[in-house]
């Protein structure tokens, strides 16, 4: 299990400390960045595809806003979606696995069973679909209710949810497989042997076992989550202009693409950003996990 | 499932507020009771629902709300086989793509290529393929101009797309490859190989690599769902002519039976294509007793 070294030990990578200072590089400008900026590169402005400058690092777009300030933008609802997400996922998918596992059997036969079928089944589609018939009636009941803050906010909060809703397989799976092997472990034996309910050998016993797995699994799951955001912003199904994720300044970079002129910079910042970010924490979880488990 | 599939599809898109003949202009209220008769969408909610179960289950997927006068089926007609052309080729490529970069990686075992490979595997996973797409469209399309920048019909057409939708996946079968194939070479009857004076070559290909396979195939079902997501993207980003851009226009048109359509014919491969690699996987292990 994850003893106090570990973190150090992976560290001692430079490729680790290179991804771990990007994740903290873009997590701090996407936190305080924006409020940085000079009001007039808030609004549009009358320079229209400026290329990059000292002005404007990454130049400006076809409404003559910052792109610099854009991406940053970008960067905190992309990475809010994606932390917030995962949190969901991995609740759900502890508890589905804890439960699986623990009961095991028959039950355990038909829950993982369900997640081998939701596994082949094109989630994101039904997310789409499911986005665009609740969004209208959220925004109807903020507004009864005079939510102001869910109003404008209310497709990010239904695209945190549905993506917690879908991402939580792969978890459930690995927390499964860890209770599997732990409650066969004497010290579970003994508690069962004592009396103590299920309730709390699975939250006193099982639980804090398999916590540090769980804690790299989520490393995991934001970079998937984030990845599914800006698919659907891509497609201009998620995040709504004038809000902007990291998919949807794609989208602009892409649709901006001509044979005529090119604005290369509308695409490659957004891009190179989103690519570092996906990169670090992929890495990051995938030494985590070597280093839990070593046979993988 | 598939009925689950098509009620679930129906119930949705009529949850969502506003139907599909809502416009800027009024359309004056006979004009739109004639429109809701053509489409069968007048009377309750539940016999519109059995309705079009009954129509589903004939095989009529019903008109197009948007594109008038046009039925489903014909518009499937039309852009499915773009779209199996594209994801059986993108198909194709990431599954040998992958295996041949995990084997690489596992025969190479902690060394650079291995190293390099599996890096390589990791950025492939990281960048999305809406990235890759137009990264590929500006360096090949507009600056080299070596292959054209979108559209359909020629080969050279479908390279730049094709290779754009393996990618993710060619990454994720190279990662799953290599793990498998390095814990099947520590087993006992690839010693016993050894042990024989097997030459490596045929130690790896042709015993261990036909167990080390079995979790990539495993794979396929799950892939074969994120290729058909992923053809959405790719198509949008190439201006190909397949069903996922008719998908993501139905959503937004509100034009319930072409999505309806759309999602059942997913949903309907799938299913057809997962019952195809349970009964390839029992063939390929012959240990795995598929039961009835």
């Amino acid at each position: 299990m994850l003893e106090p070294g570990t973190a150090s030990r992976i560290l001692r990578r430079p490729a680790a400390r290179v991804c771990l200072g990007v994740l903290l590089f873009v997590g701090v400008a996407a936190a305080v960045g924006p409020a940085l900026f000079p009001e007039s590169y808030r609004e549009p402005g009358p320079l229209q595809y400026a290329a990059p400058s000292l002005a404007h690092p990454f130049g400006t777009d076809l409404n003559g806003r910052d792109v610099l300030y854009r991406v940053l933008l970008g960067a905190r609802i992309s990475l809010i979606v994606g932390l917030a997400g995962a949190v969901i996922s991995l609740f759900l998918g502890t508890a589905y696995g804890l439960i699986a596992g623990y009961a095991g059997g028959r039950t355990d036969n038909i829950m993982m069973r369900g997640v081998d079928i939701l596994y082949s089944v094109p989630r994101l589609i039904f997310i789409l679909i499911f986005i665009n018939a609740f969004d209208g009636h959220v925004r109807e009941f903020a507004t009864r209710w005079d939510w102001q803050w869910l109003v404008s906010y209310s497709r990010i909060v239904i695209l945190i949810i549905t993506l917690g809703l879908i991402e939580w397989l792969t978890m459930a799976r690995i927390v499964r497989g860890q209770v599997l092997a732990l409650k066969e472990r004497p010290f579970v034996v003994a508690a069962r042997a004592l009396g103590q309910s299920h309730v709390w050998i699975v939250l006193r016993h099982l639980l804090p076992n398999i916590l540090p797995i769980v804690i790299v699994y989520l490393t995991l799951t934001i970079p998937a989550v984030i990845l599914d955001e800006s698919f659907l912003s891509f497609l201009g199904l998620g995040i709504q202009p004038p809000q902007a994720s990291w998919g949807s300044l794609l989208a602009e970079g892409a649709q901006a693409i001509n044979p005529l002129k090119i604005y290369w910079w509308l695409l490659f910042f957004p891009a190179a950003t989103m690519s570092a970010t996906l990169l670090a924490l992929n890495y990051l979880g995938d030494r985590l996990r070597d280093t839990l488990d070593p046979r993988r | 499932m598939l009925f689950c599939v098509v009620s679930l599809t129906f119930f949705l898109v009529r949850l969502a507020p506003g139907g599909p003949f809502d416009r800027e202009r009024k359309i004056p209220p006979a004009i739109e009771a004639q429109l809701l008769a053509k489409y069968k969408l007048d009377g309750p909610l539940w016999s519109q629902y059995t309705g079009y179960l009954a129509d589903v289950v004939r095989g009529d997927l019903r008109l197009s709300t948007k594109y008038r006068n046009r039925s489903v089926n014909e518009i499937l007609a039309q852009t499915l086989p773009v779209t199996f052309a594209l994801g059986g080729l993108s198909f194709l490529l990431a599954t040998l793509g992958g295996i041949w970069l995990g084997t690489f990686a596992a025969v190479r075992r902690d060394t650079a290529a291995d190293r390099l490979s599996m890096g390589a595997a990791l950025l492939g996973l990281s960048i999305p393929m809406f990235v890759v797409g137009p990264m590929l469209v500006l360096v090949f399309g507009l600056w080299l101009q070596w292959l054209p920048v979108g559209g359909w019909g020629s080969p050279a057409q479908l390279v730049l797309p094709a290779v754009t939708l393996a990618l993710p996946f060619a990454a994720v079968i190279a990662r799953l490859m290599r793990t498998s194939l390095l814990e099947v070479l520590n087993q006992d009857f690839v010693r016993t190989a050894r042990a024989k004076g097997q030459p490596e070559r045929t130690v790896v290909y042709k015993h261990a690599l036909r167990v080390a396979i079995l979790p990539v195939v495993t794979y396929l079902g799950p892939l074969a769902a994120h290729l058909l997501t992923g053809s959405i993207v790719v198509e949008t980003v190439f201006h190909i002519p397949g069903a996922g851009g008719f998908f993501v226009n139905s959503i937004l048109n509100r034009d319930g039976f072409l999505l309806g359509g759309v999602v059942i014919v997913y949903c309907a491969l799938l299913i057809v294509f997962n019952l195809l690699v349970d009964a390839s996987y029992a063939l390929l292990d012959r240990r795995i007793r598929v039961d009835a």
